[in-house]
């Protein structure tokens, strides 16, 4: 019976339900990890990288997280095939903003713009919706730092920290329990980012080879984003397992005595 | 044959103000139809125009341009800042400039932003658009920025930059060959935009 509705994206099933986008969710919560983190000096974008063999060649900056202009960048989840058309389209929207008013796109405009190219998919025929949802950190004069999140359907919402694929009720909920509202640094940030990515991997030990991070900055007026080295995750690693392990050495303690 | 020239738009920005005259004639081949017509148009809360050119084209550019901006404003909750919406202006002036139905307007654009204070941006009709301390339009024009650029100064108080569009105004009805008999005038600043009172003989008395 479902499959009547199954073929095409625009039919609606007896309960009201739009199958082919809820087939698009399911999708992303198989794909790889993403998550963002607002602190109150900057903000920050973390995802988990699942192609590591080591033959493939380095052809990209950077595999899921991409620059979208000089003051925005974005991290997917889903279908890359389907994420490389959606950034294309951000980065055509922001280029378009910027020639007609000869300033950078306010954050929350290019994720509404993108989501109408996203709703539209869900509705006009014989179009599949796209299986991605996206992260958004960015910068504007009106509301300064902002995260942002949008799903197949062309939902959008502002977060102070969330997550998307993989697992990623579980960090939310651990992101919940951990972020502290408007006194979160980004150094801080970045040590929360590892220690939700760790929970939710599913790995024994996370390595720098499966992680990415980028940052957002201001300085002297200028938006300053950056992805981090391998080395500098590194660090940010072995600093969570020595935190972990001295938790853990503690736990012990008064335990023993 | 075109008027635009024979009209006369005059501008002053300073470090608390931006201040934009415009004379009110309205003029076909010879003859005077009009000296009361407003040529300042409100854009926003803090951004004025003064446009000149074609009758017809300088309401309907104008209204254009206005009735989009005020869109943004309720599409977005938040205002285009003069610099946005002087580059908004001059693509739009840019693309029907290429089109079969270019608008033949020249344009002084008047703002207060909240961060930068006031600006003031020169466009023609070709399309050009300049961050200026100070600017005028028109044959008037050519008798007016010498007069501008000796008396101009950035901490001029707004009676100091009304006093210099007067100066301009008095230049403008003893050399200039057309008759401009009125002048308009509106300032910008923090608190929002102000008529001033017009410039004319009887007011230079």
């Amino acid at each position: 019976m479902a499959r009547r509705y199954d073929t095409r994206t625009t039919i609606f099933s007896p309960e009201g339900r739009l199958y082919q986008v809820e087939y698009a969710m399911e999708a992303i919560s198989h794909a790889g990890t993403s998550l963002g983190i607002l602190a109150t000096d900057g903000i920050l974008l973390a995802a988990e990288r699942r192609n590591t063999n080591k033959l493939l060649d380095e052809v990209f900056f950077s595999e899921k997280i991409y620059k979208l202009n000089d003051d925005m960048v974005c991290s997917v989840a889903g279908i890359t095939s389907d994420a490389n058309v959606l950034t294309n389209e951000l980065r055509l929207i922001a280029q378009r903003y910027l020639l007609q008013y000869g300033e950078s796109i306010p954050c929350e405009q290019l994720v509404s713009w993108l989501c109408d190219v996203k709703q539209a998919y869900t509705q006009y025929g014989g179009k599949r919706p796209f299986g991605v949802s996206i992260l958004y950190m960015g910068w504007d004069k009106h509301y300064g730092y902002q995260l942002y999140q949008s799903d197949p359907s062309g939902n959008y919402g502002g977060w102070k920290a969330t997550c998307i694929g993989n697992n990623s009720a579980a960090a939310v909920s651990s992101l919940k329990q951990e972020y502290k509202e408007n006194e979160t640094t980004l150094a801080e940030a970045q040590a929360l980012a590892i220690k939700v990515l760790s929970k939710t991997l599913d790995m024994t030990k996370l390595t720098p080879e499966k992680v990415e991070m980028a940052t957002l900055t201001r300085k002297d007026n200028k938006t300053i984003i950056r992805i981090l080295t391998n080395t500098e995750v590194e660090k940010l690693i072995a600093e969570f397992e020595k935190t972990e392990a001295e938790a853990e050495a503690a736990k012990k303690q008064p335990a023993k005595s | 044959m075109s008027n635009i020239n024979l009209q006369c738009l005059l501008g002053i920005q300073c470090n608390d103000f931006v201040m934009i005259a415009a004379d009110q004639s309205n003029s076909h081949s010879i003859m005077i139809m009009k000296d009361d017509e407003e040529k300042i148009y409100k854009i926003s809360d803090r951004l004025v125009m003064g446009v000149i050119g074609d009758s017809g084209d300088t309401n309907q550019f104008a209204e254009y341009i206005a009735k989009n901006i005020q869109l943004y404003k309720m599409r977005n909750g938040y205002e285009l800042g003069p610099s946005a919406a002087a580059s908004f202006t001059r693509r739009n002036l840019a693309e029907y400039l290429r089109s079969s139905t270019p608008y033949f307007v020249n344009v002084l654009m008047g703002g207060y932003d909240k961060e930068n204070g006031p600006e003031l941006y020169f466009m023609d009709y070709l399309a050009s658009s300049v961050k200026v301390p100070f600017a005028a339009h028109g044959y008037g024009g050519y008798l007016s920025l010498s007069i501008m650029d000796r008396y101009h100064k950035k901490d001029a108080t707004e009676t100091e930059a009304y006093d210099i569009l007067k100066k301009c105004v008095q230049e403008v009805h003893k050399r200039l060959f057309v008759s401009l008999p009125n002048f308009q005038v509106t300032v910008v600043n923090r608190d929002g935009i102000k008529v001033l009172p017009t410039i004319n003989s009887a007011s230079l008395q």
